[in-house]
């Protein structure tokens, strides 16, 4: 069995079993769906908003070629530099090769999956930078050494005790209870560094091709200061990111702070269009564009499963999926984990050492309606599922089928399956669930169903019998 | 260093050649609207905006209140100034950071602090240390409760996210429905020559990044007040 598999099973196994932990995710939740109902009531209509969402988003993904060079025209003529990088490890050697030549010394990042993708912390601070998380959720999980539990909300596994255990040993603060003074503890660590660094790292959650610009949504303000005041901006961007128009962004900002966060609009949205324009007084004197593919054109071949490219990482999908709500970010062992993490994860770090996940559903199908772009998610899942049985399929489900298959086409068989059952179930309740049981993967955590002592057939043939 | 532009784009367009991908089911108007969309199909499905702008400053008002932005309506400047020296005192300000702007000059007019302005630069230091930051705006967006700010009209990109309390003046005039007119009236406004920035500010800067429990002032303005001019 793959380890990635085996993890997710041991890990799954004991999120599953905690039950405070459990407890205390769906309490965070709860706010949420409260929240997010009352945002989405306010539109006029939602449903209609997610077509056009889906629309826009199935026009720019199946034109991507079209919209990325028209991205990048635009915002090469501003003064911004794109590069376009194949994978992780040419996405982390033009970020080192920036930091170097302009001899950066400490680097302030605000929140961005994609560097959580490609492991760009890891990489810098191996270089000898300093490297510091400013959102506070994220900086938080650096503390701890540990990465994002959920893709908008880094540290909601954990409890304000154990953020302000964290922050007395690391920071040297004093003990308390209350989020605002955390709060308050970490801003001031990050208004020095702010100030004091040189680099600023962002992701990007859209790129309008029209009017050459990046757009970032967040809450904190902490995006805003690592774009104005470092003298270099380096912002990340997956290349499914793009739009084509800017006033589409007036229909994915409301999108995204009501699927993402239950807000009317987040605190800041933010459109950057180049570094520091001639007469402007502040901002970065270079801004670098980087533009990561990583093997999202392996899922935009997949022409099934393509529209899981116009995922805008909202999470809403991870907050009302029940398997993410019991098992939790971590057992997943992905950079992007929930439903939309399991879909994509196959594609973009490979088929066999990822097709657990599909398994990893109930396909109950809330994640395909929580989704703002109406990814299908579940189906895809089930596309998984079959091309992961396609690509290596097992044998013993083969001889499994194919007895089940011949004993439901002969009637005879199946009578005599009934009969065999019948005096065998004995023998196996004796083994049940143990080492001995052949069906324990099954009746591990399950008890077998006992078998009627006469069967449908045969109660019908005696009740009924004769009667029209 | 060489990108792999050549080999990405050769990819993509391999895989959109090879394989066309089925059409999302949406409803055929939907399509025809993304199709020629112009920004103003989303107009049918986002949130009811007031068609006469006392109904949207009643809607601004309103959804203010729930983002904890302090608006205030005043019938004068000198009452705008009245109250931006009650807010000064009661907070305590001794330095306070804005930019050459007509409201904000006037705004500030006899207010008796120092003032440190950016639109010429500034010192990173200097700005941190004002209790106040008074800007400027694009426009107001009734729909969202939102603030547009950019380079020219806010004094560049710090000045209304460094200091802890964000005042904005604005006036009646440039009150907007939603974000597409915001960006409409940007797009006439600069030709193509944009600010390198533009952001939507929708209430004080926030986080519920400990136990979801809603914090404001995370790493921006714990207090943001509008000041609309009649």
């Amino acid at each position: 069995m793959a380890t990635q598999s085996a993890d997710f099973q041991t890990l799954s196994r004991r999120y599953t079993a905690d039950k405070g932990f459990r407890a205390f995710i769906q309490k965070g939740m709860s706010g949420y769906y409260k929240k997010r109902d009352q945002n989405k009531s306010n539109f006029q209509d939602w449903q209609g908003a997610r077509d056009l969402a889906a629309e826009i988003k199935y026009e720019a993904v199946n034109h991507l070629d079209k919209y990325l060079l028209e991205f990048e025209e635009k915002i090469t003529a501003r003064g911004a530099k794109v590069f376009w990088a194949q994978n992780a490890e040419a996405a982390r050697d033009y970020i080192l090769k920036v930091a170097k030549e302009n001899n950066v010394r400490s680097i302030i990042k605000s929140k961005t999956m994609t560097s959580e993708e490609i492991h760009l912390n890891d990489a810098l601070e191996k270089q000898g930078f300093g490297v510091f998380e400013s959102d506070l959720g994220e900086y938080i999980v650096q503390l701890r050494k540990e990465a994002p539990f959920h893709l908008v909300f880094p540290a909601m596994h954990l409890t304000r005790r154990q953020i302000s255990d964290l922050f007395q040993k690391e920071l040297g603060s004093e003990a308390t209870d209350e989020p605002e003074k955390l709060t308050m503890i970490a801003r001031d660590v990050m208004r020095q560094k702010y100030c004091e660094a040189d680099m600023g790292i962002s992701g990007t959650n859209f790129a309008v091709a029209e009017t050459g610009m990046i757009s970032i949504t967040e809450n904190e303000g902490n995006a805003r200061l690592t774009t104005s005041l470092p003298r270099i901006h380096v912002a990340l961007l997956g290349i499914e990111k793009v739009l084509p128009k800017l006033e589409d962004l007036s229909l994915f900002l409301p999108m995204l702070a009501t699927a993402g966060a239950g807000q009317t609009m987040t605190c800041y949205n933010t459109m950057y269009a180049g570094p520091r324009q001639p007469g402007e007084p502040d901002g970065p004197e270079q801004m670098h564009i980087v533009l990561l593919d990583n093997r999202r054109t392996e899922l935009l071949a997949d022409a099934e499963q393509r529209d899981s490219l116009g995922c805008i990482r909202c999470g809403a999908c991870l907050n009302v999926c029940p398997i993410f709500k019991n098992v939790g970010g971590y057992s997943y062992g992905t950079t992007y984990g929930g439903p939309i993490g399991s879909v994509i994860t196959p594609h973009l770090r490979g088929l066999k050492d990822w097709k657990h996940l599909s398994a990893a559903s109930s396909l109950c199908g809330a994640c395909t309606e929580a989704c703002p772009v109406k990814i299908d998610l579940h189906h895809h899942l089930l596309q998984n599922r079959r091309n992961g049985a396609k690509a290596s399929p097992s044998a013993a489900e083969k001889v499994a089928f194919g007895g089940f298959s011949l004993m439901m086409g002969h009637p005879a068989l199946y009578r005599f399956a009934v009969i065999f059952g019948r005096v065998f179930q004995p023998l196996q309740s004796l083994v049940n669930g143990t080492i001995l049981d052949p069906l324990r993967a099954w009746t591990g955590s399950r008890k077998f169903p006992t078998l009627a002592p006469q069967s449908f057939h045969q109660q019908w043939k005696k009740d009924r019998g004769g009667k029209k | 260093m060489t990108g792999g532009r050549a080999i990405i784009l050769g990819r993509i367009r391999e895989a959109l050649r090879n394989n066309p991908a089925p059409r999302p089911h949406t409803s055929h108007s939907q399509s025809e609207a993304a199709a020629d969309h112009n920004g103003h199909a989303q107009r049918e499905w986002l949130p009811k905006v007031g068609e006469t702008l006392p109904e949207r400053i009643d809607l601004f008002a309103k959804i203010s209140e729930g983002l904890t932005t302090e608006f205030h309506k005043v019938p004068t400047i000198g009452a705008a100034r009245e109250l931006l020296a009650k807010l000064a005192t009661e907070s305590g300000w001794k330095k306070i950071g804005s930019h050459s702007h007509h409201d904000t000059d006037a705004l500030l007019e006899g207010i008796g602090l120092p003032v440190v302005r950016t639109e010429k630069g500034y010192a990173i230091d200097d700005l941190e240390s004002c209790e106040a930051g008074v800007t400027g705006c694009e426009v107001l967006v009734a729909q969202t409760g939102g603030i547009m700010v950019s380079v020219e009209s806010a004094g560049g990109r710090a000045l209304s996210v460094l200091p802890p309390h964000h005042v904005v003046i604005a006036r009646t005039s440039q009150m907007v429905p939603d974000l597409t007119a915001a960006f409409e009236h940007v797009k006439q406004k600069y030709g193509k020559q944009f600010p390198s920035f533009l952001s939507f500010i929708t209430g004080p800067s926030r986080t519920g990044d400990i136990e979801r429990i809603l914090v404001l002032g995370a790493h921006g303005p714990k207090r943001l007040t509008v000041i609309l001019l009649d």
